[in-house]
């Protein structure tokens, strides 16, 4: 049976504290801070950071199919999964597939991709980030994260067991096709009817399925929508007898949407130990829950999610919260010099997306973007090309421009990076303290939104510290 | 290579007043500059057999080179464009002297003519236009910043000693305006005001870079042999060179951004078109591209004026100061002239040629008995640089 290779999470580098936020509605605050995705992120950047990591933890040969979830997926209307294996410079003969509108999809593709994967590799990703109205309680308790988990069949460290599912059609949490923002029915009902009632039937379906008692299971992963009925669902289940309850990250990162038990299962695995059973739940419109148990430890990504969560930097501002969420327009900066174009960009994919730089076969010297003649000897097309994200880098030169940001992220690190294999990469910083960058500071690149130019959006790659 | 020394002179040149022209256009600005130029050499539009004209910005592109026709009444003559950023208006003066120099025409003119504020901000805007997200973000200062965290590193210097440095250059150039009536900025500035002013682009505050303006300036070129028909006192072409390097030096692996091949081979080239085997002793003046202060250092070590490293005494010791060994931008330079972009290369060249004549619209300001002067442009992410070399004795 299939199984799980190793999960990703990708926490925003920014945080903002609840107290902020409250604080600018002269009103309580919810406890502890929530995530918050850069001007420059979105659920396609997010779900690649992620996935990117569970590639080069997990190994990236063999992946035969990739599916995306979110219900705030960058286009209603293009499949956020071909772009996301083309940035992740994944091959062309394979199978991308977007699941959206639910709080389910994330792991309902989870369970698409443990379904489907036969003998081969699939990669699941997920971003999230959604908008609650300003001053709800949403609000503070949503998060922005991203999420990836490859799958595949044979000798999986974590293996699928089994899973349960209920759909129980109802209007507790929704979005019009035409709303910005998340609107709810009363709470009481929300939580009573629809989230704690529904969720438990999935979680007990399973174990009953399974011929499961609770202190079987050695995790829960039941992501909830706020604290409370985070601990409402552990009793509800009785699941939180044994210690079975893990962090829920409501309390550091917010509610992650559909991307949230996919984030857990990346923090969960990090702890995991073989022989261990893993429940994990998700709910909207009805409810699925999937047991896993660990046979072996998996290779685990780079940076770990506590790495993440202690390796953030909180904005103090709500007005620039709003302003990165694009609920207000500040006063425009001075305009690009900048021509959008789908041919280019379609053209340069192979730079501008993929991420791959030249390497001459003559002479040896590498460059990005890919140049079809060698600048040392001159040579003509006689290059290999080089995938260049997952390489490590460090900063070779650096400025901080004061004019050149958005105005509300004014701060331009401009930045000349040596990459291990001696290309160059000159490009914008992004995620850092630009008054602690340094000559030799290591840096990753990262998938980032540009700008929106020609009425689609532009991505490339920055640099960022590694975290 | 072959050699054009001695085959080209400049018998008039004219600047326009450079500064935030609010009430004047592009049409005026040519026509201010040319109007010096042509009184100062004695001719008149209908003299002009080929006409060169450098404009970068605007009007923007798809207007050829209207601009100057229309603005001068020039006709049935050849009008081109070059647009080759920050070294066009040094590329229109070559080109006149190349047309002159190959026999086809005996009296040309070189126009370069930059209407910077018309656009409603500040500074040029975003990246180049080359790649819809290669340069997202990308501005002047904050590309030749990239320099100087290298050079201070390079050289032991902490961020304060480098800061430090190169506010010196903006002190120099800035005490050299104040003699230029034509310059924009006419005030001097203390030290400690150049540290503490805001960052544009660290290390770069604002002292550190030039100011944007609206700027003509024109040349009047003919035969070497046909100058003292025009006037007594022409000044010669001595020695040009223009290197242009791949867009993007920065891909290079190796490439440590101290050191521009754009600037070493163009300085070489004119050197030795000139002559000259030592600039730092042979020059009695020179123009350079100080669009920011980090930039006019490098070039001080690119050119040979300094050696490696040692531009940091020589601008301790006031050596490119006015009345030093060298002095460097001694109108202010583009600091205090600001940058028009296509129109700077002619309006350093005017300083040279003015220099050289000995008629300095301010005394004060005049080098005594010049005989060699270097005008220079470095334009790009940087990647082409210009250099003309001119002397008042045909040799």
């Amino acid at each position: 049976m299939a199984g799980i290779f190793t999960a990703a999470a990708h926490i925003p580098y920014l945080k903002i504290e609840r107290k902020t936020i409250g604080g600018a509605w002269e009103r309580g605050a919810q406890k502890g801070c929530r995530s918050v995705a850069g001007s420059d992120e979105d659920s396609l950047t997010m779900a690649a950071e992620a996935a990117g990591a569970a590639l080069e933890a997990g190994g990236r040969d063999g992946v035969q199919a990739l599916y995306f979830a979110s219900t705030t997926a960058p286009y209603k209307e293009k499949a956020t999964a071909a772009m996301l294996a083309t940035v992740l410079d994944l091959g062309g003969n394979m199978e991308t597939l977007d699941l959206g509108n639910s709080l389910r999809s994330g792991l309902g593709a989870l369970k698409l991709a443990l379904d489907t994967a036969g003998d081969g590799k699939v990669l699941v990703a997920s971003g999230e980030k959604r908008l609650g109205y300003p001053r709800s309680d949403q609000e503070q308790l949503f998060g922005d994260a991203g999420a990836a988990v490859l799958v595949g069949g044979g000798d999986a460290p974590v293996a699928y067991l089994g899973g349960y599912a209920v759909t129980d059609e109802i209007n507790d949490v929704w979005r019009t096709q035409e709303d910005t923002y998340v609107q709810s029915w009363e709470g009481r009902f929300v939580t009573g009817e629809g989230y704690l009632r529904v969720t438990a039937q999935a979680v007990k379906g399973l174990m009953s399925k399974m011929g499961l008692k609770s202190e079987d299971i050695a995790k829960a992963i039941i992501p909830a929508p706020d604290p409370r009925s985070a601990m409402g669902i552990l009793k509800k289940t009785g699941l939180n007898d044994a210690g079975q309850a893990v962090d829920s990250l409501l309390e550091t990162v917010g509610f992650c949407g559909t991307a949230h038990p996919l984030v857990m299962m990346a923090a969960v695995l990090e702890q995991a130990q073989p022989g261990e059973k893993i429940l994990v739940a998700a709910y909207g419109d009805g409810a699925q829950a999937l047991l896993f148990e660990v046979k072996a430890q998996p290779v685990l990504p780079a940076v770990s999610v506590l790495q993440q969560l202690e390796s953030r930097r909180a904005i103090n501002s709500y007005a620039r919260f709003l302003s990165f969420n694009g609920l207000v327009e500040p006063q425009p900066g001075e305009p690009f010099r900048l021509v959008p174009s789908a041919t280019v960009t379609w053209r340069e994919r192979d730079s501008l997306l993929r991420c791959r730089g030249s390497k001459c076969r003559e002479c040896g010297t590498a460059a990005f973007p890919i140049q079809r003649i060698c600048d040392n000897c001159r040579s003509v097309d006689q290059f290999d090309t080089v995938r260049l994200s997952g390489m490590a880098g460090e900063v070779f030169t650096f400025s901080r421009d004061n004019l050149a940001g958005r105005p509300d992220d004014p701060v331009i690190v401009q930045t000349v990076v040596q990459m291990e294999n001696g290309a160059r990469f000159y490009g914008l910083m992004t995620d850092a303290d630009p008054t602690s960058v340094e000559l030799g500071t290591p840096v990753k690149l990262t998938l980032r939104r540009m700008h929106d130019l020609g009425g689609f959006h532009n991505y490339f790659w920055k640099c960022r510290p590694v975290r | 290579m072959g050699s054009i020394k001695d085959k080209v002179a400049i018998i008039g040149m004219g600047c326009s007043q450079f500064g935030e022209r609010w009430d004047t256009g592009m049409s005026d600005l040519a026509i201010e500059a040319s109007s010096e130029a042509f009184k100062d050499a004695g001719v008149g539009p209908e003299d002009i057999e080929a006409c060169f004209f450098s404009t970068v910005y605007a009007p923007m592109g798809g207007t050829g080179s209207s601009a100057a026709a229309d603005a001068l009444k020039l006709r049935d003559i050849p009008i081109i464009r070059n647009e080759n950023w920050c070294t066009s208006g040094h590329i229109a003066l070559f080109e006149a002297c190349m047309a002159v120099a190959s026999g086809m025409y005996d009296v040309v003119m070189a126009l370069g003519v930059e209407k910077l504020k018309d656009t409603g901000y500040a500074g040029l805007g975003m990246g180049r236009g080359m790649n819809p997200v290669l340069e997202a973000r990308r501005t002047a200062p904050g590309s030749f910043a990239l320099i100087a965290k290298r050079y201070f590193q390079e050289y032991g210097l902490s961020n304060e000693e480098g800061k430090e440095l190169i506010g010196r250059i903006a002190v120099k150039n800035h005490d050299n305006g104040s003699r230029a009536p034509k310059a924009h900025f006419h005030n001097k500035v203390p030290l400690e005001k150049v540290l503490a002013a805001p960052v544009i682009a660290w290390p770069l505050g604002l002292f550190d870079c030039c100011g944007n303006s609206d700027g003509a300036a024109c040349a009047i070129v003919t035969r070497a042999d046909m100058a003292k028909n025009f006037r007594d006192d022409p000044i010669y072409l001595k020695g040009v060179g223009v290197a242009m390097d791949s867009t993007m030096p920065h891909l290079r692996p190796n490439f440590d951004w101290i050191h521009f091949g754009a600037l070493m081979n163009s300085s070489k080239k004119a050197y030795e078109m000139a002559g000259i085997t030592n600039p730092r002793e042979e020059l009695d003046l020179a123009e350079v591209h100080d669009c920011f202060t980090i930039t006019e250092l490098a070039i001080y070590e690119n050119f040979g004026f300094s050696k490696p490293g040692g531009a940091i005494e020589d601008i301790r010791s006031g050596f490119f100061e006015i009345g030093g060994g060298l002095p460097v931008n001694i109108d202010g330079g583009l600091k205090c002239f600001g940058h028009p972009i296509g129109a700077s290369g002619l309006r350093m060249t005017y300083e040279i040629y003015k220099q050289l004549q000995q008629k300095v619209d301010n005394p004060e300001r005049q080098v005594k008995n010049p005989r060699l002067g270097l005008s220079h442009t470095f334009g790009g992410p940087p990647q082409i640089s210009a250099v003309a070399i001119l002397g008042n004795e045909k040799g």
